[in-house]
């Protein structure tokens, strides 16, 4: 097994097993989840400058960063939702780390979005994409691949008066995924594993609500899906260790083989 | 109560320089010098010393006494600016006539950097920080000339009227080695110089520089003794913040107390043979000419058209040439016509003499505080005998 | 005559630019009452409560009847010129290279003879306005004006230097997603503003009246957030040295009092925008600003800060938010400090609540953003420092003076 994983590493070295990153730069300018303003706001993304090789520091160039749990490319944990807070090990500091590893599921969907913010996944367009790749394997991480990341950030965010408008999971195909696939978690390219007027679902933010209620995760404001094989690719998403965190931003790395 | 006994001599100008890196301590210490040699006296029988200078700084009267190593039972400190010589004399005078000291040394001395002039306009006086130098003119220049302005409007004073005193006074000049101005002057010059603030043009104003200048007060007896010519004083009035509800100045406090001073002489301006007035302006002139009673006020111009001010003229005035040509040389103004009145009538003068001069009048004016000169004095002298 | 002010040229790149000076600003505590007077656009002298006598230049003792009894009211500004004089030549570096420069002797009719400077459009023997205002140095001076308004009245060279006047000049309204800065930004463009940039934060994000903003004429919107330093030092960089005028419009207006609230979360929001986000701003803008007052035309010339009047004593109700505008308003005060050597303003402008979304269940009287821009842009004609707008901010104002313990109990 270890000449294995030694051979794992050199395979990622090499070439052989490439490396995507799944990640968005954190940036100040990257958009966050906007809620109603009476209710507590994620904090967006901000750098301040410690030192750059001057009189406050010589020869060291550092900053200080501040952001929410939920800022930009992250990982949301059980005890994010109300539905997961009394599972066990359910925060990002207490969840196993062998979680942090896992195969995915990519369905790709960027087609129906290219013109419709408003598209909803549902169980019969899974089940098309299984008819096509096969069956989700329990354990799988779901991303959903809309294209969503290509999009100027006005169009990304989606922004209208009533909220929102960015493609998403139905009630019925997050309750599905998750009883009848037992998978990982569900993962997106918009802000928000749910779709962008859950508010107005039953229940609101299915992906939320049933996902981490039954102990799954959450990936959101991922890139490079469009660079993934429906399956078999990995995914490494460990958050960082918070105390008794909701979620954290990540580096998200998917790794794939290399076609010959 | 007059001054019976009591005598000015051993008048001291210290050479003026345009710029002087030495200290006031420096100027004042060569004129005591000059004084003590003048007089035939030691340093050490100064007895009573009254100071003057805007450039003494930190010090005051009582640091130069030690500095310059004197120990005096009678000592003042009179910051009045031109007024500073006729308000010495009136002090040193009652000293020496009380018995308070029996060698007064008056004395006004100041030096001149660069950046002096600049320096004492700032911390000049609390009206002037508040309520005159953030108006731009950098000095006193625009309020006289608002004072000169408002004289021509109300008694029809031309700019040559000013300019007759400045070329007569100029002609008097060309004798003293210690004038700054070395040039005849003409009227078109004045006429035609460099404006500065109107209506007042370079010619009106009188050039800053360091200099020094002493007189030493004390008995007759006294001075006949060490065998130093002297005068006799005669009268002298003083008076400060005069007439405050004129809305602008064109009196002075010497028409407060003019009655008093020809009353105090026992003489009348028409038997005055020289006249030094204080000329930072002529303006100010032309009030003295009115306020000390050599025409009625308004009369000025009149006055000014009608008489030759040079040494051998009509009317013998300012006759080593004014601040306006020798160089103002701070606090040492006030006691330019002084020295000089005192050389004519001991029959001593540096410049050329006024014939037979039996009686002086010298009059004094200084301490612009906001928008008028609030000093002012004069003094009566007369010849020995 | 006032000859119209002509529209500035651009600026030659390869001239040095003048640098700023100012008249002599020391002046003696009790002539600090006409440094008050002036902030406000007020004409206050004192006047003797003993014998009524006016009383110029200030004194500590009535000169008539010695009284210490002398504070600053309100008094007439009418007078007569006596006398004028134009200076040709100066020691004073400001006034040297700003000759010629007139002045005159005013008699008021209230009694004192005072030394001021004259509007070009004042004569000998004229009838005046004496006004009081801050100079280039932030110091009071008094101004003679013509009894009536002139044509051109506000472009008189001398009467320039003393204001912050928007005309030709370049503002940035930092903050333009609420009314506030929307009015603010047609104020200026109304007021002759040659450039109006506004700053927008979360592009992505719509907001009510975006549409009517970019059209409003000679408003440039501009890529800018306050909570983040990047986007104003890179702000500052592109635009940095064509901003004369700079007026803070970026707000967080939340209800909630300290203990009451539940977390830090919206006072660091408060924070982030109102004291850091002033200090964002000065740190980039600020040296540039401090650079170029003396820069012709259109020269540097103001900061300007919209505080809550309960940043002079908090507003229990709105708790958090009254903190924040007092952290502001301090902050505010500093600046002023250190842009002044430069002859730039910072104009403080207090009001009550506004009639905007987060003041809503506030009953009247409320200002509206249109007014306060109004007042605003009056107040730089004049070349305020400090504004009290509407009914509520004059009266905590009045209320502070007499007794603040009161006032603690009253908004509490």
């Amino acid at each position: 097994m270890a000449a294995d994983l030694v051979a794992f590493a050199r395979a990622v070295t090499q070439g052989a097993i490439k490396v995507v990153d799944l990640t968005q730069t954190l940036s100040q300018e990257f958009p966050t989840i906007v809620l109603p303003p009476e209710l507590g706001q994620c904090a967006p993304f901000r750098i301040e400058e410690v030192s750059r090789y001057d009189e406050r520091g010589p020869a060291w160039y550092w900053n200080n960063i501040t952001l929410g749990e939920h800022t930009g490319t992250h990982f949301d944990a059980p005890v994010h939702w109300i539905s997961g807070k009394d599972l066990p090990n359910n925060a990002v500091d207490t969840i196993e780390p062998h979680n942090f590893i896992a195969p995915a599921s990519v369905i790709d969907c960027s087609r129906e979005c290219a013109d419709n913010p408003d598209f909803e996944l549902t169980v019969p367009f899974v089940e098309a994409w299984e008819a096509q790749h096969g069956r989700i394997p329990p354990g799988d991480w779901v991303l959903l691949r809309t294209d969503w990341s290509k999009l100027p950030y006005p169009q990304y965010a989606g922004m209208r008066d009533d909220g929102a408008h960015t493609p998403g999971p139905t009630p019925g195909v997050v309750k599905w995924l998750v009883e009848q696939r037992d998978v990982h978690g569900f993962g997106t390219e918009t802000i928000g594993t749910d779709y962008g007027q859950a508010q107005h679902f039953n229940p609101p933010y299915p992906a939320h609500f049933y996902m981490h209620g039954k102990g799954r995760f959450g990936l959101q404001c991922l890139t490079n899906l469009d660079k993934l094989p429906p399956k078999g690719a990995v995914i490494v998403a460990a958050p960082l260790k918070i105390k008794n965190g909701s979620g954290s931003p990540l580096r998200v790395l998917a790794l794939i083989e290399e076609a010959a | 109560m007059a001054y019976d006994g009591i005598v000015a001599c051993a008048p001291v100008t210290v050479s003026y320089r345009r710029f002087s890196i030495n200290s006031a301590h420096w100027w004042i210490g060569r004129a005591l010098h000059d004084l003590t040699r003048a007089a035939g006296i030691k340093p050490s029988d100064i007895d009573g010393l009254i100071l003057s200078s805007f450039t003494l700084a930190p010090d005051t009267a009582v640091g130069v006494t030690q500095h310059l190593g004197l120990t005096p039972r009678w000592l003042d400190h009179a910051p009045f600016g031109g007024a500073c010589g006729i308000v010495a004399l009136r002090r040193a005078a009652r000293a020496v006539q009380c018995g308070d000291a029996q060698f007064v040394a008056c004395v006004a001395g100041d030096t001149n950097h660069v950046d002096s002039f600049r320096k004492t306009l700032t911390t000049f006086s609390r009206f002037a920080q508040d309520a005159v130098y953030p108006y731009g003119s950098g000095g006193a220049n625009a309020c006289f000339a608002l004072i000169t302005k408002n004289y021509m409007n109300l008694y029809g004073a031309r700019r040559e009227d000013f300019g007759k005193l400045c070329v007569d006074q100029r002609d008097n000049a060309l004798a003293i080695p210690f004038a700054m101005m070395k040039k005849p002057l003409t009227l078109d010059e004045y006429m035609n110089a460099r404006p500065i603030s109107d209506p007042l043009h370079l010619f009106d104003c009188v050039m800053p520089c360091a200099g020094a200048e002493a007189i030493l007060v004390c008995r007759e007896d006294v001075a006949r003794s060490l065998h130093v010519p002297f005068v006799r004083l005669l009268a002298t009035i003083e008076r400060h913040n005069a007439f405050p509800d004129d809305p602008i100045q064109y009196r002075g406090g010497w028409a407060m107390d003019v009655d008093e001073l020809w009353q105090m002489a026992g003489v009348t301006p028409s038997d005055v043979d020289l006249l030094e007035t204080y000329d930072d302006y002529p303006v100010i002139v032309t009030m003295q000419f009115e306020d000390l009673g050599f025409c009625h006020k308004g009369e000025g111009p009149e006055f000014i058209r009608s008489h030759d001010f040079t040494v051998d003229g009509s009317f013998p005035h300012n006759t080593s040439g004014g601040q306006l040509s020798t160089g103002q040389a701070g606090a040492a103004g006030g006691y330019l016509g002084l020295t000089e009145a005192t050389r004519q009538l001991t029959g001593k003068p540096i410049g050329h003499a006024v014939k037979d001069a039996k009686i002086a009048a010298v009059s004094g004016f200084g301490m612009i505080n906001y928008d008028r000169g609030l000093s002012s004095g004069a003094a009566v002298l007369a010849r020995a005998s | 005559m006032t000859r119209p002010l002509e529209p500035p040229k651009r600026k030659n790149p390869l001239k040095k630019t003048k640098q700023p000076l100012y008249p002599q600003s020391i002046r003696s505590r009790t002539a600090q009452g006409l440094t008050a007077a002036a902030a406000l656009g007020r004409f206050e002298l004192q006047k003797c409560l003993d014998c009524d006598a006016v009383i110029y230049p200030p004194r500590d003792v009535c000169p008539k009847c010695l009284s210490a009894r002398v504070p600053f009211v309100p008094v007439r500004n009418g007078g007569q010129v006596l006398a004028e004089t134009t200076i040709r030549t100066s020691t004073d570096p400001y006034f040297r290279e700003r000759t010629p420069w007139r002045t005159g002797l005013t008699k008021l009719d209230v009694g004192p003879v005072v030394l001021s400077h004259l509007h070009g459009d004042v004569r000998e023997g004229a009838r005046v306005r004496l006004d009081l205002r801050l100079d280039k140095g932030g110091a009071p001076v008094m101004i003679a004006l013509p009894d009536q308004e002139t044509q051109h009245m506000a472009d008189d060279p001398q009467l320039r230097e003393m204001t912050c006047d928007p005309k030709f000049r370049r503002a940035l309204i930092t903050d333009g997603r609420g009314a506030v800065g929307q009015a603010m930004a047609q104020a200026f463009s109304e007021a002759g503003a040659s450039i109006v940039f506004v700053g927008v934060a979360d592009p992505w994000k719509p907001f009510p009246g975006q549409d009517a903003l970019s059209k409003i004429s000679c408003v440039e919107i501009v890529p800018l957030d306050v909570t983040d330093s990047e986007s104003v030092t890179e702000q500052a960089e592109q635009i940095g040295g064509r901003v004369d005028i700079i007026v803070n419009t970026a707000e967080h207006v939340r209800p909630g009092g300290i203990m009451q609230r539940h977390g830090l979360t919206v006072a660091r929001e408060e924070m982030d925008i109102r004291y850091f986000g002033l200090l964002r701003l000065a740190q980039a803008f600020g040296p540039g600003m401090r650079a170029r007052g003396a820069d012709g035309t259109n020269s540097a010339a103001a900061f300007v800060n919209l505080l809550s009047v309960h940043a002079l004593m908090n507003w229990p109700q709105y708790g958090g938010y009254s903190a924040a505008e007092a952290a502001a308003l301090s902050a505010a005060q500093c600046l002023r400090a250190e842009l002044r050597p430069g002859g730039v303003k910072v104009l403080n402008v207090f009001f009550g609540p506004l009639e905007t979304e987060w003041f809503q269940t506030v009953p009247p009287p409320k200002v509206a953003p249109a007014a306060l821009a109004r007042a605003v842009v009056q107040a730089l004609q004049r070349g305020q420092e400090e504004l009290f707008v509407g009914d509520i901010a004059q009266d905590i104002r009045a209320r502070l003076a007499v007794n603040p313990k009161a006032l603690e109990r009253e908004l509490g």
